[in-house]
């Protein structure tokens, strides 16, 4: 009586797992970057040209830096960290959790603003966000998202946040910021210029200057506990190259240097 | 739309053998919880059971968490599982784990109701005819605790298919390694990749609706007795 209830989902169970291992399995010489998602779209495709030319497999994580900082903190297997963040790395770093030597930050960003692409108003500079017109601006959360902190900075580095703050809508992140424009719900949002590249829906009328806006940086570092170096810092070598280097500024990065 | 790439049968494939597998796991042990649940009577009950439904109230990620924590290298638990070559952070079994985690509550509650509408003295009628409690379990309640069972092993697999934040802070989010349905949407979204969310979440109404609709259609093939 027993075996038979047991045996069959016995059998599947073990037929399931096996595929599914199948499915997720890792070859031993293949390394794991833990990316802010972000990143997704650009290291896609460094990673498929890296495959080509290199004969490697590189598999990537994609989350909020602050979620794969936790999880390289707790010992999360991940052979390279590429944060959107720089306290994050700090963080991480401060901690002796990355390999020393091997940190740079690679690329920055710029704010810019945007708003819906069928729009009528005209707005060439941060200033004109005072007129009537603008009744409501999109901005990810100040006091905690990256992004709105370094909107709402340059907006008081000119001398604007005092009269902008009350026509503010924050939003939980740079998608629910385009979101809220595309919609038209907003006549205007604070979003990253790499972000703005990717939505059709929206126009970017003003590009924060990099020497006047805040500092936006992206670093890259190997994890001080990957098993897997040699190979990490083969990619991380392809990665500061010309051919990625390329792929990265199409989607509208800056790179430092 | 009807064409879909290879990596989107990727995901959906192991979206539904993870799940598959995560509700077949939890199973005997959500059967055999709920029946002590159902059935017996011992002091701090009500502890037990509370904690063994704490992951339906808690925030999934702070589960997940707690799961990171367990299984990370840094505890001792996920270092001697690491010196053993078992890896669950950051891959397949990871998500298996996050899945049942949080799957099994509904489990329990579900077949625990079923259970006790069971008539005992069905089982006590049972037991002065000199069945053994093993052969009573089997034979009486089980059957009788059957539509239960099945709706139990049901919402389980519905809620591990739908899981999504545990799943992401214990195994990630790796494409063609732990990307399940509810991850890739995700990922999509927040790229502004509409289209491919919107694909994969059809997908996941598809494979929902299937489950559901087959179930119901066992639950009343087996109406018989």
């Amino acid at each position: 009586m027993k075996p038979r209830i047991a045996g069959k989902p016995g059998a599947a169970l073990l037929a399931i797992m096996l595929v599914a291992s199948l499915a997720g399995r890792a070859r031993a010489d293949e390394i794991l970057i833990a990316a802010a998602a972000s990143l997704t779209d650009v290291l896609k495709e460094i990673g498929s040209i890296y495959r080509v030319g290199s004969k490697r497999k590189v598999n990537f994580t994609f989350g909020s830096s602050s979620m794969l900082a936790r999880q390289i903190d707790e010992g999360a297997p991940a052979d390279i960290f590429f944060s959107a963040d720089l306290p994050q790395m700090d963080n991480l770093d401060k901690k002796g959790r990355l390999e020393p030597g091997t940190r740079k930050n690679l690329l920055s960003n710029t704010l810019v603003i945007v708003v819906p692409a069928d729009s009528k108003l005209t707005l060439s500079s941060p200033k004109d966000l005072l007129k009537p017109e603008v009744k409501r601006i999109a901005l990810a959360q100040p006091s905690s998202v990256p992004v709105g902190s370094y909107s709402s900075k340059y907006l008081a580095d000119e001398g604007l946040w005092n009269q902008v703050k009350p026509k503010v809508i924050p939003v939980q992140d740079v998608r629910a910021t385009l979101a809220a424009v595309e919609s038209g719900n907003v006549e205007a949002g604070f979003v990253y210029k790499t972000d703005a590249a990717v939505s059709k829906k929206v126009t970017a009328v003003y590009e924060v200057p990099i020497h006047k806006g805040p500092q936006i940086t992206y670093p890259i570092a190997i994890v001080k506990e990957s098993k897997k170096k040699k190979a990490a810092r083969h990619f991380l070598s392809f990665v500061v190259g010309p051919a990625a280097k390329e792929r990265f500024k199409k989607h509208g990065f800056i790179l430092l240097e | 739309m009807l064409i879909l790439s290879l990596e989107t049968w990727q995901i959906t494939f192991f979206s539904i053998a993870v799940g598959l597998a995560s509700t077949l796991l939890i199973l005997p042990f959500g059967i055999a919880v709920a029946w002590l649940f159902a059935r017996k009577e011992w002091p701090l009950k009500s502890m037990v059971e509370t904690v063994v439904l704490l992951p339906l109230v808690m925030p999934p990620v702070s589960t997940g968490l707690i799961l990171l924590k367990i299984f990370g290298r840094r505890s001792p638990v996920g270092q001697w599982l690491y010196d053993r070559g078992v890896e669950i952070v950051f891959n397949w079994k990871g998500v298996l784990i996050a899945m049942a985690v949080m799957s099994f509550p509904l489990l329990v509650r579900s077949v625990r109701t079923s259970f006790a509408e069971v008539n005992p003295r069905l089982e006590q009628i049972a037991a002065t005819l000199g069945a053994s409690g093993l052969r009573i379990f089997f034979v009486i309640t089980v059957p009788l605790a059957f539509r239960g069972i099945v709706a139990g092993g049901l919402l389980a697999f519905s809620r591990a298919l739908g899981e999504f934040g545990a799943t992401i802070l214990l195994a990630g989010n790796i494409p063609g390694r732990t990307q399940t349905l509810s991850l890739a949407i995700f990922n999509f979204v927040q790229l502004g990749k509409d289209r491919e969310a919107y694909t994969l979440l059809a997908i996941t109404v598809i494979i929902a609706f299937v489950f559901v609709w087959s179930s119901e259609w066992l639950l009343r093939s087996g109406k018989k007795y």
